[in-house]
C-alpha cells in the first residue's frame, strides 16, 4: 500500500454537507442514545474530540510528538474548578457556562511559558523535553496538595452561579449540548487553523524544517505559537472535563493521560484532520465499555496499537480514505468479497487469541471463583484440555485463513491501486 | 576600504571545523544585478561559502556583508528577511506539500503575512497571485496539485529555484542547480534561470563549462578555500593560474608549501 499523503482538504465540494452532518450527530446523538450511561459517554466523546485534535495539531501538522499534552488539558481542568468554586462563594461572577474558556486561557498561559523551553528543539530532543515538562508537574501535583487537592483532588458543584432561560447543567443532557457546542465550535476553529498562514508553514515545518528557515520563518516561533495555541484547546477540554465530573484529580496531569492522548491520536489517524475524532470516539469506548467488559483491555489496546503501528501507520482515517479513494474510481464493489474474506478469518483468530488471553487472566486473577468462565457466551473451562485446543484451534486456523485472504487481498487492492494510478494519468493527458 | 556599496561582499572570510580550515580568507565583491559564476575544484568549498553566507554556518571570523550590511553569524531566516534567498545542490523542498503550496510557503513571509492564524489562505490574494505566477514561470502550472515528491527530478529541481525566488529576493544564490540533469535539460534550465533571475543578483555554483561562460557575467574561481581569480569569463578562461588550479598543482603545490 502506498502511504499517499492527502492534504487537508478531502471535501471540498460537500463541505457543507460534512459540516452540517456533524452538527447534525452532535445535536442528536443524546436523543438517538437515551440512557444516562450513553449520555456520559457521549460527554466523555465532546471532551476526548477537543483534546486529541489538539493533540494533532502538534503531532500530525507539526510533527511534534508530545508525551505531555496532559498537562495543559490538566493544568486547564484544575485552574476552571478553582474558579468554578470561586463561583459557588459568590467571589466571581461568572457564568459556569464560560468556565472552559478559563481552562483555555489558563491552559495557554502554562504553554506560554512551558512551551518556550519545550519547543526549543524539535524531533527527539522536543519528545524528551515533553516527558520532562509532564514529569515535573506530575512531581508538583504530589508537593503542592494546596493547588491539587492530593489524593482526594478537588472537588466542586457546577450548579451553580447565574442560570439564565433556566439551565442549571444540573441534570447531564443540559451538560451535554454545552459540551457539544464546545466541541463543534473547536473544530471548526481547529480545521480553520490549518488553513491559515501558521497553519501552513506548520506542516511546512514538519516536512522540512531546514528550508523554511531559508524562506524567512523561524521555525522555532511556528512550533512555539501553534504549541500555545493546542494547549488553549487541550485546557478547554479540560475545563469541559472539570464540569463534567466536579472532580478533578492529579491523574489528569500524569504521563498516563498524555499516553492515552497520544495512542488514540495516533489509532483514528494523524495525518488526517479529521481522524483524532474517531481516536476520541474509540478512547472513550475503550476506557468505558472494554474496561468493564474485560480485565485485559489494556493488554487488548497495547496490541491494537501494536499492529496499528506496523501496518496501518496512517490509523483508521487512512484505511477510511484510502476506501473512499478506490470507491471514488467505482473499485470498491470488487474488494467486498476479500473485505468479508478478511472479516470471518480476523475474527476467528480474535477470538481464539481472547478466549485464550481471558483463560489465563481468569486463572491469574480469579482462581478464587474456580476454572469456569464465560466468554463471548461461550463457557470455558480454564484447566481443560479441550477449551484450550478449541481456542488454539480457532486462533492457529484463523491465523492460517486470514494469511490466505490476506495474499490475495493485497494482489486484487494493488491491482486496484494500478488501474487508479494509470486513470489518473489518463485524465492528467485529458487536460 | 571602498566607498561603494556591494551587494554582496565577503571579507577575509574564514571557516574551520575543528582543526580543518576549509574557508581561508575568502574576498569577493559582487555588484548589484551582476551573475556571478562561483567554480572550483570538488572540496574547494563552494559549498560552504555558500553556507556561510547564507547563515547556514557562521564564519569563524571575517565579514560578510549584504547590500552593505553585516549579516555574518545572523540566522539564516533573518537573513532572509534581509534579501538573499538560496538554493540547494540536494534538492530540498516540501516534499508532502503540494506545488503550489511550496510556492505559497515561499511567499508568505515576504508579504508580511509573518506567523498569523487569524486570516485564511484562500483570502490572500496577492500571495496565491504571486504563487500562481511563479507557476507559471518554472513552468509548473499543470503540476498546480501534484505533491512535490510525486514530480520528476527536473521538476523538483525548478521548485527548488521558484521557492528561492518566491520572496522576491534581490540576491540569490543556487548551490549546482543543475547538477544531475541531461544535457539538453540543463540547456532548458538555465534559460529559465536567466529568465526568473532577471535583474537579480545571482550567484551560482557550477561545474558544467559551457554554462558557466554562458550564464555568468564573472566567475569567481575557489580554489582550497580562497577566491584565486575574480573576473570575467574571457580572462579567468586566460588566466594561467586557474589553468594550474584545474589541473590541481596549485592545490598540491599549496598543500606542500602550507602542510600545519
Amino acid at each position: 500500500m502506498a502511504n499517499t499523503y492527502y492534504e487537508f482538504k478531502p471535501y471540498n465540494v460537500g463541505r457543507w454537507v460534512i459540516w452540517g452532518l456533524y452538527a447534525l450527530i452532535l445535536a442528536c446523538a443524546p436523543l438517538v442514545f437515551t440512557s444516562s450511561l450513553s449520555h456520559t459517554m457521549l460527554s466523555q466523546m465532546g471532551i476526548a474530540i477537543i483534546v486529541c485534535l489538539s493533540y494533532n495539531m502538534l503531532l500530525g501538522q507539526g510533527g511534534m510528538l508530545s508525551f505531555g499534552h496532559a498537562v495543559y488539558s490538566g493544568m486547564g481542568a484544575f485552574l476552571a474548578m478553582h474558579t468554578l468554586n470561586l463561583v459557588t462563594k459568590g467571589q466571581w461572577p461568572l457564568p459556569v457556562s464560560l468556565l472552559p474558556l478559563v481552562g483555555g486561557v489558563a491552559a495557554m498561559l502554562f504553554a506560554v511559558v512551558l512551551g518556550w523551553v519545550t519547543t526549543k528543539k524539535s524531533a527527539t530532543t522536543f519528545a524528551m523535553i515533553t516527558l520532562g515538562v509532564g514529569e515535573l508537574v506530575w512531581a508538583s501535583a504530589l508537593m503542592f496538595p494546596e493547588f491539587f487537592g492530593g489524593e482526594g483532588g478537588i472537588s466542586g458543584n457546577r450548579v451553580t452561579g447565574a442560570k439564565p432561560w433556566g439551565i442549571t447543567f444540573g441534570p447531564q443532557v443540559q451538560l451535554y449540548y454545552l459540551i457539544a457546542l464546545y466541541t463543534f465550535v473547536c473544530t471548526a476553529a481547529m480545521f480553520a487553523f490549518t488553513r491559515t498562514p501558521l497553519g501552513r508553514m506548520l506542516n511546512a515545518v514538519r516536512d522540512n524544517p531546514e528550508r523554511v528557515e531559508f524562506v524567512g520563518y523561524n521555525t522555532q516561533m511556528v512550533r512555539y505559537i501553534a504549541f500555545v495555541v493546542a494547549a488553549f484547546f487541550a485546557g478547554v477540554s479540560g475545563g469541559l472535563a472539570a464540569l463534567n465530573f466536579e472532580i478533578v484529580t492529579a491523574e489528569v496531569v500524569g504521563g498516563q493521560r498524555s499516553g492515552a492522548y497520544l495512542l488514540f491520536t495516533f489509532l483514528g489517524g494523524a495525518t488526517f484532520f479529521f481522524g483524532p475524532i474517531i481516536g476520541a470516539v474509540l478512547m472513550v469506548l475503550a476506557f468505558v465499555l472494554l474496561s468493564e467488559f474485560t480485565k485485559a483491555w489494556l493488554l487488548y489496546l497495547g496490541l491494537t496499537f501494536l499492529f496499528m503501528v506496523m501496518f496501518a501507520p496512517g490509523g483508521i482515517a487512512s484505511l477510511v480514505m484510502m476506501n473512499l479513494r478506490v470507491a471514488s474510481f467505482g473499485r470498491l464493489r470488487e474488494l467486498w468479497v476479500s473485505y468479508l474474506g478478511l472479516g470471518v478469518t480476523g475474527l476467528s483468530a480474535l477470538a481464539g487469541a481472547g478466549a485464550m488471553i481471558e483463560m489465563v487472566y481468569h486463572l491469574k486473577l480469579n482462581a478464587a471463583l474456580g476454572p469456569e468462565l464465560r466468554f463471548m457466551g461461550v463457557p470455558l473451562h480454564a484447566q481443560s484440555v479441550d477449551s484450550w485446543f478449541g481456542a488454539g484451534f480457532l486462533l492457529v486456523t484463523g491465523v492460517l485463513l486470514f494469511e490466505l485472504a490476506r495474499r490475495e487481498y493485497v494482489r486484487q487492492w494493488g491491482e486496484t491501486q494500478e488501474f487508479i494510478e494509470k486513470e489518473i494519468k489518463r485524465r492528467e493527458m485529458l487536460i | 576600504m571602498s566607498a561603494e556599496i556591494f551587494a554582496l561582499e565577503l571579507k577575509d572570510l574564514h571557516k574551520s571545523f575543528g582543526k580543518t580550515e576549509i574557508i581561508r580568507g575568502a574576498n569577493l565583491q559582487v555588484r548589484a544585478g551582476e551573475r556571478v559564476a562561483v567554480i572550483g575544484p570538488n572540496g574547494a568549498g563552494k559549498s560552504t561559502l555558500f553556507n556561510l553566507i547564507s547563515g547556514r554556518f557562521a564564519p569563524t571570523r571575517g565579514e560578510v556583508r549584504l547590500k552593505g550590511q553585516r549579516i555574518d553569524g545572523k540566522k539564516p531566516y533573518e537573513i532572509n528577511r534581509l534579501g538573499l534567498s538560496r538554493s540547494f545542490q540536494i534538492t530540498n523542498i516540501f516534499p508532502k506539500l503540494s506545488v503550489f503550496e511550496n510556492l505559497r510557503c515561499g511567499v508568505l513571509w515576504s508579504l508580511g503575512y509573518r506567523y498569523t492564524f487569524l486570516k485564511f489562505l484562500a483570502n490572500l490574494e496577492d500571495a496565491n497571485d504571486r504563487a500562481e505566477a511563479l507557476m507559471e514561470m518554472i513552468r509548473l502550472d499543470r503540476k498546480r496539485d501534484i505533491l512535490a515528491m510525486n514530480l520528476t527530478y527536473a521538476e523538483q529541481r525548478a521548485l527548488e529555484i521558484g521557492i528561492t525566488i518566491a520572496g522576491g529576493a534581490e540576491v540569490i544564490l543556487l548551490d549546482e542547480p543543475t547538477a544531475g540533469m541531461s544535457k539538453s535539460e540543463t540547456t532548458r534550465f538555465i534559460h529559465l534561470i536567466r529568465e526568473v533571475t532577471e535583474g537579480k543578483t545571482l550567484l551560482t555554483v557550477e561545474h558544467d563549462m559551457g554554462v558557466v561562460f554562458g550564464l555568468a557575467d564573472r566567475i569567481a574561481v575557489v580554489v582550497y578555500g580562497e577566491v584565486i581569480a575574480f573576473d570575467t569569463p574571457e580572462k579567468v578562461r586566460a588566466d594561467p593560474r586557474v589553468q594550474e588550479a584545474y589541473l590541481g598543482s596549485v592545490v598540491a603545490a599549496q598543500q606542500a608549501g602550507e602542510g600545519h
